[in-house]
This record gives structure tokens, C-alpha cells and sequence, in this order.
């Protein structure tokens, strides 16, 4: 447990010093919900309509910055090597890393949703419904893409690979978080079911990408 | 602790690296492996480490407890496993956390190394020796009986190399061992030598014009 727990605090003492990634897909969502209305023109009815599906499709997209250095940056320095030695087991470390790492993209990500629901024209409801499913659904995304990010820790300008590999996995996360979104706007299926399934989603990933991810990176060794 | 290696090979992309290797360590033994550059040095130390599997042949540890053989070793090799952006101190805080087991206080395995100044300075800034030093230190602030060293004294200063030889010394009375892969001695008394050799003879078809060529050279 303190071993987890060090391990947290380091990356996100090393995600405050460099900077890097965390402020990175901030201002990667933030250049494609600003891009959108330029592509669709100034038709405010059109925006709000399709504003919770932007943000989504902006957050999935995010995610995957600064994904292929999760656990490439320890395989190249040789940290990876050390975290094998711990008594702590990998499936914990692999967990420890990347709650650091959704700390510090996607709970930004979500919290900054409603400020950038302005640039789509989203009202308030809509904006705090958005920000609600992004909080829950990040998790889900950041941890299918962990186990991209494992399989791709010895590859060299894995990047690539880790979001052809990773993005259909993450599609059905896009599809309850968009349609959570869009059932707080009016509908006939209440907001709360395909946000329970969200979060199902959320607790799936959490579960099966731990240990894929720490199968992923033993058998790379 | 006992160690005892038998009848290890190892094979990597096709190619034999070596093979009926065989040793035993007792309690504060040490082991010297030596060969030319390219002989597989780094390769024995993936696999007693555990990071690579043996094609045939078994590592196995006695007298640890419930230990597995990961969690009784210290590994300081090329990738030093140091984070820049980090200072010296919280660096070692974060090995001692992660491996458990404390012993020294990072600051007071800094000084033994002679860089209790670098305590607060990001390890980016350092030189390749006082990294190298660093990394070391990490052998003090958590106990692990087993140290598996890749060419420790390079980039040292013939001061810490003597600091380093007094380390291992201390450690092999406590009853530790060590296994260095060296060009140097390293002032290790009565250590075993462990001489690789590599297997030209298995060297692959494509690659034996190449090898044959070198071994005009050498």
C-alpha cells in the first residue's frame, strides 16, 4: 500500500513538474471544440444539438495524449525494471499509475467540460450533464487505453498503433456517454439508465484493463 | 541467501548467447562475470534478475523466507531507472517506498556516496557519474541480499570506485552477495569469475560472413 501510494505521489509530482501531457490534452480538447464551429458555421441550434457528442468525441480523442508514454518513459529508463521488484504486485502498480495518470487528464478534462460546453452553445442543463458523464466515462477510457499503452511500452513510436488499437475499444464508452448526455437534454429514456451503464463501463474497464494491462506488460518482459 | 544457477541458455532473436552455465552462491560469495563486449554479460544479469527467461536451466534462491527471487535483489545497470524532473532525494524516498525494507535515509546514502550536497537538485542536472552514484545509493536505503550490478564503476571517479569497493565489502559480511558484470576489477576479494564465452560456432548462416570477418580482427 505505501508502495502504491509513493508511486502515485511521483507521477503526479513528476506530471506537475514537466508539465507535459496533463496541460497538453487540455488544450488539445480545447483546439478541437473550437474547430467544430468553424467547420459547421454559426448555426447555434445545430451546435447545442450536436454539442455533447463533440465534447465527447474531443474528449476520446485527448485521452489518447500523452497515453504511449504511461508506461513507455519507466520501460525506457528502467523504473519499470524497479517496479517489478517491488513486493507490491504489478496489477496494483499498473492500477497506482494510472489513477496518476486520470488525475491529471482526464478529471482536468472533465472539470474544464462545461467552459468549453460554452464554445458548442450548450445551456446549463446540458453543460452539467456533460461534465457529469465525462467524469464518470473518463475512467473507462483512460483505462482501455492503459492496456494500449502496455502492449505498446517497447515499441518505439508506439503511438500510432496504441490509438488504432485502442479506439474501437473505446467506442462503446462514446456511445452511453453521448446518449447519457443527450437523455438529460429531453427523450424518452430517462437520464439515468445509460448513465448507470457508464458507469458499469467505468467499473468494467477498471477491473479488466488492470489486469490486461499487467498481463500485457509481463509478457513484453 | 543461496543462489544456484544450472545449466542455463539463453537464446535471443534465434541466436545462442550461451548455454550450460552453472554456478553457486553462498552466503556473502560474489561473482565477477567477465567476457568481451557483447558476450552475453547483460543478458545474465535480464535473466537472474528475472527479465528474461532461460531457454533451458533454472535460477533458484534458498534461505529468503517466503521471498521470491525479484524481491530479493538490487539491479543498478545502464538504464538507471532515475526520474530527471525529481530530485536526488525524492528519486531514493521512492525506491525505499517502492522496494520496502528501509534501511539508510536517503540523505544519509547520498553523503556515504559523497553527494549529500545533490540532495535537492533534480537528477537532470547531474553528470553521468553523480547519476551513476545516485543510483547506487539505492543499494543502501533498502536491504536486498542479492545486488546484480552491470558495470558499476563506469563513469566513477577512482574515489567512489573505492567507496563502491567498501560498499560491497560491508554487504558480502552482512552475509549479501553480489553479482557484477565488469571490464575492472573491482577490488572484490576472493570473488569466483564467471568467463562468458560465446558460441561462434551456432552463430546463424546469414550473420557468419560478418562474424568470420571480425574474427580476422580479433
Amino acid at each position: 500500500m505505501r508502495a502504491l501510494k509513493a508511486l502515485v505521489a511521483r507521477d503526479l509530482a513528476l506530471a506537475a513538474r514537466v508539465g507535459g501531457s496533463g496541460a497538453l490534452s487540455l488544450v488539445f480538447f480545447l483546439m478541437i471544440v473550437a474547430l467544430v464551429p468553424f467547420a459547421l458555421g454559426p448555426d447555434l441550434n445545430l451546435l447545442s444539438r450536436i454539442g455533447p457528442a463533440i465534447l465527447w468525441l474531443a474528449a476520446v480523442l485527448s485521452t489518447l495524449i500523452g497515453l504511449d508514454r504511461l508506461f513507455q518513459a519507466d520501460e525506457e529508463d528502467g523504473s519499470l525494471d524497479l517496479m517489478t521488484g517491488s513486493p507490491a504486485p504489478l496489477e496494483g502498480i499498473v492500477l497506482a499509475k494510472v489513477l496518476a495518470h486520470w488525475l491529471t487528464t482526464g478529471l482536468p478534462l472533465a472539470l474544464a467540460s462545461p467552459l468549453f460546453g460554452l464554445l458548442v452553445a450548450l445551456d446549463g442543463r446540458a453543460m452539467a450533464a456533460t461534465a457529469l458523464t465525462l467524469l464518470v466515462g473518463t475512467p473507462a477510457l483512460t483505462f482501455v487505453g492503459a492496456v494500449g499503452a502496455a502492449l505498446t511500452a517497447s515499441i518505439r513510436r508506439g503511438g500510432l498503433i496504441l490509438a488504432v488499437v485502442v479506439l474501437p475499444l473505446m467506442i462503446p464508452t462514446l456511445i452511453f456517454g453521448v446518449s447519457a448526455s443527450e437523455a438529460a437534454l429531453g427523450g424518452t429514456v430517462p437520464f439515468t439508465t445509460p448513465l448507470a451503464i457508464l458507469c458499469a463501463l467505468s467499473l468494467i474497464a477498471g477491473v479488466i484493463g488492470t489486469l490486461a494491462a499487467a498481463a500485457a506488460l509481463r509478457w513484453s518482459e | 541467501m543461496r543462489l544456484t544457477a544450472q545449466d542455463l541458455a539463453v537464446r535471443r532473436s534465434g541466436r545462442r548467447i550461451f548455454s550450460d552455465l552453472s554456478f553457486e552462491l553462498g552466503p556473502g560469495a560474489a561473482l565477477m562475470v567477465t567476457g568481451r563486449n557483447g558476450a552475453g554479460k547483460s543478458t545474465l544479469l535480464a535473466v537472474l534478475a528475472g527479465r528474461l527467461k532461460p531457454e533451458s536451466g533454472t535460477v533458484t534462491v534458498r534461505e529468503v523466507g517466503e521471498a521470491t527471487l525479484s524481491e530479493c535483489l538490487h539491479v543498478v545497470g545502464h538504464r538507471d531507472g532515475l526520474k530527471g524532473p525529481l530530485t536526488a532525494e525524492e528519486n531514493l524516498a521512492f525506491a525505499r517506498d517502492l522496494l520496502g525494507a528501509p534501511t539508510a535515509s536517503p540523505r544519509a546514502a547520498l553523503e556515504e556516496l559523497g553527494l549529500g550536497h545533490a540532495l535537492r537538485l533534480p537528477v537532470g542536472y547531474l553528470s553521468a557519474g553523480q547519476r551513476r552514484r545516485v543510483a547506487l545509493a539505492r543499494l543502501l536505503v533498502c536491504r536486498r541480499p542479492l545486488w546484480l550490478l552491470d558495470e558499476p564503476t563506469a563513469a566513477l571517479d577512482t574515489a567512489s570506485q573505492a567507496v563502491l569497493a567498501g560498499m560491497m565489502a560491508r554487504h558480502r559480511a552482512e552475509g549479501g552477495l553480489v553479482i557484477a558484470a565488469t571490464h575492472q576489477p573491482l577490488g572484490l576479494e576472493d570473488a569466483q569469475e564467471l568467463r562468458i564465452e560465446a558460441p561462434r560456432t551456432t552463430a546463424p548462416g546469414a550473420a557468419r560472413s560478418t562474424v568470420a570477418a571480425d574474427e580476422v580482427w580479433w
